[in-house]
């Protein structure tokens, strides 16, 4: 029985080493196709911005390869799950490269994002997140990403609530155990200071204690707020439109694209969410041929509206086509190589997309495009204009 | 004065809801002498049975309730018959407790496999909108009132079970020394599988009332709470059934106060320390009896 393990073993010792020299092989020369891979929750709490990238990003691969490919070459495609989850993320990021992935697209949200980032990094990879906003999703020079920061989504809601006038007195609810949510606040109250509106409350939340919100929202109804800005998941944002109806307290509800998906959850009554406001890159209901087509194929597709998340993956798999062709990369080349020509390429491309009709990167990973808002009428995201 | 007394209605909401969860946790301490960690979840395994049960008979929640408590006895007696009764003669009572996290998150898990994470809004089995004072300012929510009173009716009921009936002093005597109630021709397993049955139909209603007070359900739905309500329990005294209520309902108070006066962020730091400075002074918690260990 001892010598029937060690043949074992032996065996599968040596189909490692094969293996690992096939590895090897499809790193150097030879391969003809490019290898993208993308990372996000498929599963979980969080499943409605996962599939939303890995949907979208599928759908780009298949109409770039439809096409003729990126620079002549097909691209194959994969994802991973992670559900949520930066440790899972990694290991899903470490699946990819086994099998060979040259580019990634991802992490889909930020502490996924940084955690991977932290290899892509080690391995030279080029990361493009379609959605981590938080700042350190792009603290290396090798990580970009296609919406906006955190910081950014602050000062933009900030701008945009002022600009249009929405309110004069504004509370805030925000999860002070997790970095987006605080992130967006800090940004947000430091713009608001000169804004023609008044912060009158601003109540945290934690992760262990997001049951019960009547607190928050007694104390920004007490202050009078006419608007109260949810920086936060729409996991707790559900409850806390609940309670708000229940006790009476119909402020506007402003948040960002932590908030998306809200329409998602099983069983909830959307029409406590009539009238809610996020802002976001992107409204399915925009009239332009690029949007159109684009929720026309999702739907056809995956049997749902695309949200933002989707459009950010699927603008990022065209920017990667774009800083590709722009460096005339192929698939033959190594993943640092690959790295460093989109590196140099994306702070010299202004691509256009779903996102934005004019998008453009500065070397520290950021893109610079207009903030939009979207409202919830009638169960479905409406522009705000 | 009107907001203190709209923020104490608050408090008094969500200490009802921990109230009635810590009547499980303590029933099942107070008899069996074990904490039953996996309560909680028993609570979340209540709600999605509900809400599946609910959803398939188009809405019809008492329905939803009774299958509820069927099912969630069934779990009770199985989990006590396979998990924590083999283990009951270990050299350390710490076996059936980590027995009982194990439990705890094995249900967490099974839930994640056949429901998903995704958060389901759960429909409110209470309908009553509540009462309403001072021509409008002050409510108190329907559930929160049919909490209390079925916390209060639990409570009451359990006091006349344990005293009255004959299972109910069997309870007591296991409660008081395994050994010599078993000599006394008492049936120590099958009076500890009823302590479960019963602390898991209590689970079942607390569930119940749980999801409709906040109606998000999810794997880890009962977790938090049930960490909540122990504390609860062991603030009023473990082991004492009107100390789980008490205990329930001061820590909702205190929580939402303050939350309230002090800082929402600080709200767990303070209801913890409380309960220390609680411990500190009374040991045994609030009603908890002082038992004389003889050596």
């Amino acid at each position: 029985m001892k010598k029937f393990s060690k043949v074992v073993s032996l065996a599968m010792a040596s189909m490692m080493a094969v293996s690992m020299l096939a590895g090897c092989g499809a790193q150097g020369s030879g391969s003809n196709t490019f290898k993208i891979g993308a990372i996000g929750p498929l599963t979980g709490g969080a499943a409605a911005y996962g599939l939303a990238v890995c949907n979208a990003a599928e759908l780009a691969v298949e109409e770039i390869n439809a096409a003729g490919g990126i620079n002549g070459y097909q691209i194959e495609y994969k994802k991973e799950d992670d559900e949520l989850n930066a440790e899972k993320s990694v290991n899903a990021y470490n699946t990819l490269k086994d099998w060979g992935m040259q580019v990634l697209v991802g992490s889909t949200t930020s502490a996924c994002s940084i955690a991977v980032s932290e290899n892509t990094k080690a391995d030279n990879m080029f990361q493009l997140t379609p959605s981590g906003s938080a700042e350190d999703c792009v603290k290396y020079d090798n990580a970009f990403r296609v919406c906006f920061s955190d910081p950014n989504q602050g000062i933009a809601s900030a701008q945009y609530i002022s600009d249009n006038n929405l309110a004069t007195k504004v509370g805030i609810i925000y999860d002070s155990s997790d970095v987006y949510s605080s992130g967006i606040y800090q940004k947000f109250t430091e713009e608001a200071a000169g804004k023609n509106f008044e912060i009158v409350s601003a109540e945290a939340f934690t992760q262990d204690n997001n049951t019960d919100f009547s607190v928050q929202l007694q104390k920004a109804k007490d202050a009078g707020a006419d608007l109260v800005f949810l920086p936060i998941y729409y996991k707790d944002a559900s409850l806390i439109l609940t309670q708000a109806n229940t006790m009476g307290y119909a402020p506007t509800f402003f948040g960002v694209d932590g908030l998306d998906g809200i329409l998602t959850v099983e069983n909830f009554d959307v029409s406590l969410a009539e009238g809610v406001m996020l802002l976001t890159p992107f409204a399915a209901d925009a009239k332009d041929d690029l949007t159109v087509n684009f929720v026309a194929k999702y739907q056809e597709k995956y049997g749902e509206i695309p949200n933002q998340f989707a459009a950010d993956a699927y603008d990022a798999v065209y920017i990667i086509k774009k800083a590709m062709e722009a460096k005339n990369v192929t698939p033959d080349m190594s993943v640092s190589d690959i790295c460093e020509a989109l590196k140099g390429a994306m702070t010299e491309i202004e691509a256009s997309g779903l996102t934005s009709a004019k998008m453009t990167w500065a070397a520290n990973g950021e893109p610079n495009k207009e903030p939009k808002a979207v409202v919830i009428k009638n169960g479905a995201y409406v522009s705000a204009q | 004065m009107s907001s203190f007394l709209t923020y104490l209605i608050s408090g008094l909401s969500l200490g009802s809801i921990y109230a009635i969860i810590a009547l499980g946790y303590t029933m099942v301490y107070g008899i069996a002498k074990m904490l039953n960690f996996a309560h909680g979840d028993f609570i979340m395994v209540g709600c999605y049975i509900i809400f599946t049960v609910s959803g398939a008979l188009s809405g019809n929640s008492i329905v939803g309730i009774l299958v509820a408590i069927v099912l969630c006895t069934l779990l009770g007696i199985t989990t006590e018959f396979v998990a924590y009764r083999p283990l009951r003669g270990a050299a350390s009572p710490l076996a059936v407790l980590i027995t009982a996290i194990g439990v705890s998150y094995f249900l967490e898990n099974l839930a994640l496999l056949i429901f998903g994470a995704d958060i389901k809004s759960f429909t409110s089995v209470i309908k009553w909108e509540g009462l309403t004072f001072a021509g409008g300012d002050l409510r108190i929510q329907g559930v929160t009132i049919v909490t209390i009173a079925i916390s209060v009716i639990v409570l009451i009921v359990l006091q006349l079970f344990i005293k009255k009936t004959r299972q109910g002093q069997a309870m007591l005597a296991v409660a008081e020394d395994k050994g010599a109630a078993a000599l006394m021709g008492i049936n120590v397993n099958k009076t500890i599988m009823l302590t479960f049955a019963i602390g898991s139909a209590l689970a079942a209603i607390a569930g119940a009332l749980l999801c409709s007070a906040y109606p998000s359900l999810s794997p880890y739905t009962g977790a938090m709470p049930g960490i909540k309500a122990f504390v609860a329990a062991v603030l009023g005294g473990i082991g004492s059934i009107p100390g789980a209520m008490i205990g329930g309902l001061v820590l909702g108070i205190v929580e939402i106060l303050s939350k309230t006066y002090i800082s929402s962020q600080l709200s767990d730091a303070i209801v913890f320390g409380i309960l220390v400075v609680v411990l500190l002074v009374k040991p045994t918690g609030i009603l908890g009896k002082k038992i004389q260990e003889k050596v």
